[in-house]
C-alpha cells in the first residue's frame, strides 16, 4: 500500500486533472442540456424533433463511440476545437490552452453525452408541474417563454434537483474513459501509469484511484439527499 | 342585450380522434350577454368553452372574437387570450406565488403595468371577491372556494372583455359552491360578457340571458333559461332535464 503515500503526486495530479474536466462538462452539459429540453418542450414541431433527435442519439450511443469520434471525427472536420480555448478560462482550466487537443475533446464527448440525459432530467421536472399550471399561464396570455419563466420552470426545479445530481454523479464516473485519450492523465489514468509503467501492483493503485472517485461523487451524494430531505418536509 | 356578437363560432368542428367532439356548432354570444352550457359529461360543453380561446385548437369552422378570427399562434393569439378570461375547474392557481402575486402576475408580466397601479387594483379585486385578508398565502392555505375566487380575481385583473367558465364549481364541496356563485352572478349583473359551462342549474335560471343544451357534441337547442326549463323542445334536453331535476 505504500504506494499510496509514495506516489501521491500522481494520484492527486490524476484526482486534480478529473476534477477539472468533471467542473467544465457539469457546466456544459448543464447548459447544453437545458438547451435540448427547451427544445424538447416547445410548441414549434421541428425544434421539438431537433431536441427528440438529440437526446435520441446521444443517449442512445456507447460513451466510448462518442469519444472515438470527438477524438478521430473532429479532426476529420478540420477542427482542434480551439474555440474551447476561451480567454481567462484557459488560465484557470491549463489544460483548455494545451496544443494537444485531446483534453478539449474529451470535454466535448462528455458534454454532448451527459447533456442528453441532463434534458431528461429538466424534461421529467417540468413535466411534473400539473398541466394546468401551464395551461392557467397560457389563459392570460403568456408567451411560451413567459410561461416557462415565470410559471413553469421556478416549480419545476424541485422535482428535477435530484435526478440532476444522478446524471452529474454518473458523468463523473463515466468521465474515467477519457483515459482513451491516452495523453490525458485523469484520475483512472494513474492505475495505467503506476502499473504497466512503474510495476507496481494494481489493487493498491484501483484503491488509491477509488478514494479518488469517492472524494468527488460521496458529498454530491450527500447533498442531494439532504436536498431530498428538506423537500419532503417542505411538501407538506 | 346588443345584437353586436363578441363572440362568434361558425361551423366548427372538432375531433379527438375518431371521436367527433364539436360537430357543426354555430354560436354567437352578444356584448354583456350571459350564456350558461348545460348538457351531459361528454358533450363537449368544455371543449367548445376552451376552443374559445384557443386552448383546444379546432379543425374546421371560424371562431370571430371582438371583430378578429382567432389568431393560430404566437404573440397574436397570446394577446387574444389576455383579452379573454378563463376559470378552471381545477383552479388552476400558481402553487408558488401568493394570492396577490397570482392575481398581479397577469397584468404586471403580459401586460407591463406598473407594479404599484396593478397592485391597487389586485388588492380591490381581492377585495371584492372577499379574500383581501388572505392576500399573502400560498394558494394550497386556501379552500376550494376561495381559490376559485382568486382565480375569478386573476382573470378579471387582466381587465377582460370576456370570462370563461369551465365547470368553475364542479371540484367544490357543496358549501363553497354558493360563495363562488354569487361572485359570478354579480359579475353577471355588472355586465361582463360571460361563457359559462355548469352542472348549477339555479344559476342558469336566474343568472343566464340564454341556456345552451349541447349533447353529442352537437348544439340541440338554445333558449331564455324560464322558457328552456319550463318547455324544452327536444326529447334529448328533455330527456336530460327529468334526470336532472328529478332529486
Amino acid at each position: 500500500m505504500n504506494v499510496l503515500i509514495d506516489r501521491f503526486d500522481v494520484f492527486a495530479g490524476g484526482f486534480w486533472l478529473t476534477f477539472q474536466i468533471c467542473v467544465l462538462a457539469a457546466i456544459g452539459a448543464l447548459v447544453l442540456g437545458a438547451v435540448v429540453a427547451v427544445l424538447r418542450i416547445s410548441p414549434v414541431p421541428p425544434l421539438r424533433a431537433l431536441g427528440t433527435a438529440y437526446v435520441t442519439v446521444f443517449r442512445n450511443m456507447p460513451l466510448t463511440v462518442v469519444m472515438f469520434f470527438a477524438a478521430f471525427g473532429l479532426p476529420v472536420l478540420g477542427s482542434n476545437a480551439d474555440f474551447l480555448r476561451i480567454p481567462v478560462l484557459d488560465q484557470v482550466f491549463t489544460r483548455l490552452g494545451t496544443d494537444l487537443p485531446y483534453f478539449r475533446f474529451a470535454l466535448i464527448a462528455l458534454v454532448l453525452y451527459t447533456a442528453a440525459f441532463v434534458c431528461e432530467a429538466l424534461r421529467s421536472g417540468v413535466n411534473a408541474v400539473s398541466p394546468g399550471q401551464a395551461e392557467a399561464a397560457r389563459a392570460i396570455g403568456m408567451t411560451f417563454t413567459q410561461n416557462l419563466r415565470f410559471v413553469v420552470l421556478p416549480q419545476s426545479w424541485k422535482a428535477c434537483i435530484v435526478p440532476l445530481g444522478s446524471v452529474i454523479i454518473a458523468m463523473i464516473k463515466n468521465s474515467a474513459l477519457i483515459g482513451f485519450f491516452g495523453v490525458v492523465g485523469d484520475l483512472s489514468q494513474s492505475a495505467d501509469q503506476l502499473t504497466s509503467a512503474e510495476g507496481f501492483a494494481f489493487v493498491p493503485v484501483a484503491i488509491g484511484i477509488s478514494i479518488g472517485y469517492l472524494i468527488m461523487t460521496v458529498p454530491l451524494g450527500a447533498l442531494l439527499d439532504r436536498i431530498e430531505r428538506r423537500q419532503a418536509v417542505a411538501a407538506r | 342585450m346588443t345584437d353586436e356578437a363578441l363572440i362568434d363560432l361558425v361551423g366548427v368542428n372538432k375531433w379527438f380522434g375518431p371521436l367527433h367532439v364539436l360537430q357543426d356548432v354555430d354560436l354567437s354570444v352578444a356584448r354583456g350577454e350571459v350564456v350558461v352550457v348545460i348538457g351531459p359529461s361528454g358533450s363537449g360543453k368544455s371543449t367548445l368553452c376552451r376552443s374559445i380561446n384557443r386552448l383546444e385548437p379546432i379543425d374546421s369552422g371560424s371562431i370571430i372574437f371582438d371583430g378578429q378570427p382567432l389568431p393560430a399562434e404566437g404573440k397574436a393569439l397570446a394577446k387574444l387570450r389576455s383579452e379573454v378570461g378563463m376559470v378552471f375547474q381545477s383552479f388552476n392557481l400558481f402553487a408558488h406565488k401568493t394570492i396577490l402575486q397570482n392575481v398581479m402576475l397577469g397584468p404586471v408580466k403580459v401586460r407591463k403595468e406598473k407594479t404599484a397601479v396593478v397592485r391597487e387594483r389586485a388588492l380591490s379585486l381581492l377585495e371584492r371577491v372577499g379574500i383581501a385578508s388572505q392576500a399573502e398565502k400560498y394558494p394550497a392555505q386556501l379552500s376550494g372556494g376561495q381559490q376559485q375566487r382568486v382565480a375569478i380575481a386573476r382573470a378579471l385583473a387582466m381587465q377582460p372583455k370576456a370570462l370563461l367558465f369551465d365547470e368553475p364549481t364542479s371540484a367544490l364541496d357543496p358549501e363553497m359552491v354558493g360563495e363562488v356563485l354569487d361572485v359570478m352572478t354579480s359579475l353577471a349583473k355588472e355586465g361582463m360578457t360571460m361563457v359559462v359551462v355548469t352542472h348549477e342549474m339555479g344559476f342558469a335560471r336566474h343568472a343566464a340571458n340564454r341556456v345552451v343544451f349541447m349533447a353529442d357534441g352537437q348544439l340541440v337547442e338554445q333558449a331564455p333559461p324560464a322558457e328552456f326549463f319550463a318547455n324544452p323542445q327536444s326529447d334529448r334536453a328533455k330527456d336530460f332535464l327529468s334526470k336532472i331535476l328529478t332529486h
